[in-house]
């Protein structure tokens, strides 16, 4: 069972997410997708749960999405936790910085929900030291 | 490939629709700020951050229209809000068309229809022409004793906004605060508020560190144009630690001879600083309170969406428990008459405790139903900006009361009426601006839109200083269309005389015009405001203006009435439109113009026989001692003369069907209890009837043949 944690500013955006990959057809297994509204939300969400991925949006107000990954890497319990991008930003700049401050993917929207779900499975499959202690 | 589901769908749609109204709010903040020489550069980003949203929604949506559409605004107001491009009242003038397009498209897209519109090409078009005029601007760098980490965290806009900052001079701060998780929403709103005065917050950057799982700590990066101590004084507290950001001095540069190390993983940012020694400019904080409509309306983290449909359901249902709760107190009265007084007093405390709970529940249900006036009032500022800019009248609208609260279904409601008046007091009241210098009025014609409270009704008012109503053209068009005999036309009261403007076909102007048409609108302006239980009272003042009054229920969802007998039928009178009710004899009953009317403490009052009215058969001649239920709406009196008063009952009104919806005077059904059925009477609807003698008279020739 993976739970994931959307954080995302746009109310049918998470809902797109949620159906997406909560639908059975989408053949995702056993999964809950829990919800964030805001970078503060996701904070606070954090702390009070296990996660297996973080798919965040970058332009939020207040908390960006940025800030959201610098901050997962920095915590002790979430460092390894894999955080996957989605921004309609059209330049570059976002998607860099945000590798570089430690994400694990970037999706540009608009994408389809297949490729939402082959990168889901992606970064659910991320080896993470709870999982493999030698990795 | 899966599609969305219809309701992830619908969901898509309902925010779209809000995204798009908080657009216009922002736009409208953004022309008034243009035109007062002021500037909010959060405003703008709230523009872009808006239509970056429905451009990213319309992709994962198959919104194709929709995305092109946000694709060249978001570059437009992409330019604007990084200082590329000025913002001009021809810019805004393309982007408020854009609000328009965006309900059509949405319009279509709902229909499931994604053709080509052309408005929305051709104004795509224009966009990229005005995009195409944007310069780049080189951005200076920070030279202050940032933190790489700060740095590395910032999106393009963030970057955009800490340079304008610096280059204006403005100093920077780091504010390290302290938040209990819980309450952290409205602590961060009130920090936002103060601070505003001060400068604007750039980022908020979470430390990571924290003392226990219950709070959260902040680096706020903040630009200011005032010092340390004044921000400590105003912004510092335990949990809030205010310091300065240095900026690194020449001499340390010169020194080491390098520029500042880069940050190790963070990008480079562009170096190069050169306008040091730029003057501070006069900047002053300004407070918007659109900006705030803005944030309120995006903290959606503790709200949810709910179908009114729904909500009318659960109304519904209290509705029906109502009837449980009256039969709860005649069940214990009959044990009371059984002798059983123990059980009955013991049901009557349960009763009780069930009675203020439902009341709760009511209270609770319609508190969700209110809305505030504003959203349609929003609305309506949009269109006097376009119809002035159209008629090339100068309009100054002044909105009050827009905070007012009413049912979610009215304010949907009242968008076209208002808007129809609205255009009517433009294109009708207000003079073209050379007639109106000439009498010594401002150029600019000013339209209020106030609303209030008042008891259960809320009152809206289109007050222009215009020309007023011409009352003699208005009577001469009714005696031409034939809607009026000239010698009838004499005997009129001035209100009668107003009462003209909303028979059919009837215009105060020769010419039709593509705004307010051929003058059809009063007509129907009024049978919508009369579907919402509302009446419309119009003073007007020959050289000084015109005010049309809107009086409305505040909910229509469930109402306490008068529960009444007339020859045996039972009926419901709305107790928002009674004012009392006396014990009648048939006493005192005089006749003017052929009208029963009373005198009640010094004034006519008007009576109406609802037996006579509804023709109503009486098995057993008329009771000697009857009442009359005296209904008021606006300021128009009326009395109707009813059998037996059974006493105040909360109804849930039921409709009647298609069927007998044009039925006037009865506004629909309910239930009683013990399996009663009554109809419910529109008060509003029968004073109109029996007091507007014109109308009616009218009414029954046009129904006649």
């Amino acid at each position: 069972m993976h739970r994931i944690l959307v954080v995302e500013d746009s109310v049918s955006m998470r809902a797109f997410v949620r159906s997406t990959l909560e639908a059975e057809e989408a053949g995702m297994g056993e999964l809950e997708v829990v919800e964030a509204s805001s970078g503060f939300d996701a904070l606070r969400l954090l702390p009070r749960g296990h996660y297996d991925l973080v798919i965040t949006d970058i332009n939020m107000p207040d908390i960006n999405g940025l800030e959201l990954v610098q901050f997962i890497r920095k915590s002790e319990r979430h460092r390894d936790l894999p955080v996957l991008l989605i921004s309609t930003q059209s330049s570059d700049r976002d998607r860099e910085r945000g590798l570089s401050l430690g994400a694990n993917g970037y999706l540009a929207k608009p994408f389809t929900p297949e490729l939402l779900r082959e990168e889901t499975v992606r970064q659910l499959a991320r080896p993470r030291w709870h999982a493999e202690p030698d990795g | 490939m899966v599609e969305p589901t219809d309701k992830v769908r619908e969901e898509f749609f309902s925010e779209a629709q809000e995204i798009i109204e908080s657009f216009s709010r922002n736009l409208l903040a953004l022309d008034a700020a243009q035109k007062s020489g002021s500037s909010d550069p959060s405003l703008v980003n709230e523009a872009f951050r808006a239509v970056h949203t429905l451009k990213g929604l319309a992709g994962l949506f198959g919104a194709t229209r929709m995305g092109l559409l946000s694709h060249q605004l978001e570059d437009v107001l992409d330019d604007l809000r990084l200082g590329r491009m000025e913002l001009s009242a021809q810019v805004l003038d393309v982007l408020f068309r854009a609000i328009d397009l965006y309900a059509q498209i949405l319009g279509a897209e709902k229909e499931g229809s994604d053709k080509p519109i052309a408005a929305v090409d051709e104004l795509i078009s224009k966009l990229q022409r005005v995009g195409a005029g944007a310069q780049q601007r080189a951005s200076p760098s920070a030279e202050y004793e940032l933190d790489p980490g700060t740095l590395a965290v910032l999106t393009e806009y963030e970057e955009h906004r800490l340079v304008t900052n610096i280059e204006q001079g403005f100093r920077l701060y780091r504010l390290r605060v302290q938040f209990d998780l819980t309450t952290i929403d409205k602590a961060l709103e009130d920090m936002k508020q103060r601070a505003k005065r001060h400068g604007e917050i750039i980022t908020y950057l979470p430390t990571g560190e924290a003392t226990s799982a219950d709070t959260i700590e902040l680096d706020l990066l903040m630009a200011s144009h005032d010092d340390l101590a004044t921000l400590i004084g105003s912004l510092g507290a335990d949990n809030v630690v205010i310091e300065e950001i240095p900026r690194r001095s020449r001499r340390s540069l010169a020194a080491s001879g390098t520029l500042p190390p880069p940050a190790n993983a963070a990008p480079r940012l562009p170096t190069a600083y050169p306008g040091a020694e730029s003057i501070v400019p006069e900047v002053a904080a300004r407070q918007s309170e659109h900006l705030e409509l803005a944030s309120s309306l995006r903290s959606v983290s503790q709200t949810v969406r709910v179908d009114i449909r729904k909500l009318d359901h659960l109304m519904n249902i209290v509705g029906e428990l109502a009837i449980v709760r009256s039969s709860l107190s005649r069940v214990a009265e009959r044990l009371r008459g059984e002798g059983q007084r123990q059980l009955a007093t013991e049901l009557l405390r349960l009763h009780r405790n069930f009675d203020r709970r439902l009341t709760e529940m009511q209270d609770g249900i319609l508190e969700v139903r209110m809305v505030p006036l504003g959203q349609v009032f929003d609305r309506l500022a949009r269109v006097v900006r376009q119809i002035s800019r159209e008629v090339e009248k100068e309009i100054r609208l002044v909105i009050t009361g827009a905070e007012t609260e009413i049912d979610k279904l009215i304010v949907e409601e009242l968008s076209d009426p208002l808007m129809h008046m609205i255009r009517n007091a433009i294109d009708h009241g207000i003079e073209p601006a050379a007639e109106r210098s000439e009498v010594g009025k401002p150029q600019a014609g000013t339209i209020a839109l106030n609303a209030f409270q008042k008891g259960n009704h809320v009152m809206i008012e289109i007050e222009d200083d215009g020309q007023g109503i011409d009352e003699e053209s208005l009577v001469a068009k009714a005696v031409q269309l034939g809607k009026l005999q000239a010698d009838e036309a004499r005997e009129l009261t001035r209100d009668e005389v107003l009462g003209l403007i909303f028979i059919p076909g009837i215009s105060t102007r020769a010419e039709a015009n593509d705004l307010s048409g051929r003058g059809v609108g009063m007509d129907i302006v009024k049978t919508n405001i009369g579907r919402l239980g509302g009446v419309i009272d119009v003073h007007t003042e020959t050289g000084i203006g015109t005010k049309m009054t809107i009086t409305l229920p505040i909910t229509l969802a469930i109402v306490s009435a008068l529960v009444v007998d007339v020859a045996g039928r039972v009926f419901a009178v709305p107790l928002s439109s009674v004012s009392e009710a006396i014990s009648f004899d048939g006493s005192g009953v005089r006749l003017v113009d052929s009208r029963e009317v009373m005198t009640l403490r010094g004034t006519t009052l008007p009576l109406c026989r609802l037996d006579r009215l509804l023709r109503l058969e009486r098995s057993d001649g008329e009771p000697k001692r009857r009442f009359v239920v005296v209904a008021s709406m606006g300021n128009r009196r009326l009395g109707l003369v009813v059998d037996h008063l059974y006493g105040q009952q909360d109804i849930v009104i039921k409709s009647l069907g298609r069927s007998l919806s044009a039925v006037r005077g009865v506004t629909g059904a309910t239930e009683l209890g013990d399996q009663r059925v009554g109809l419910v009477l529109d008060a509003g609807a029968l004073i109109e009837e029996v007091l507007a003698g014109v109308e009616a008279k009218q009414g029954v020739r046009s129904a006649d043949g």
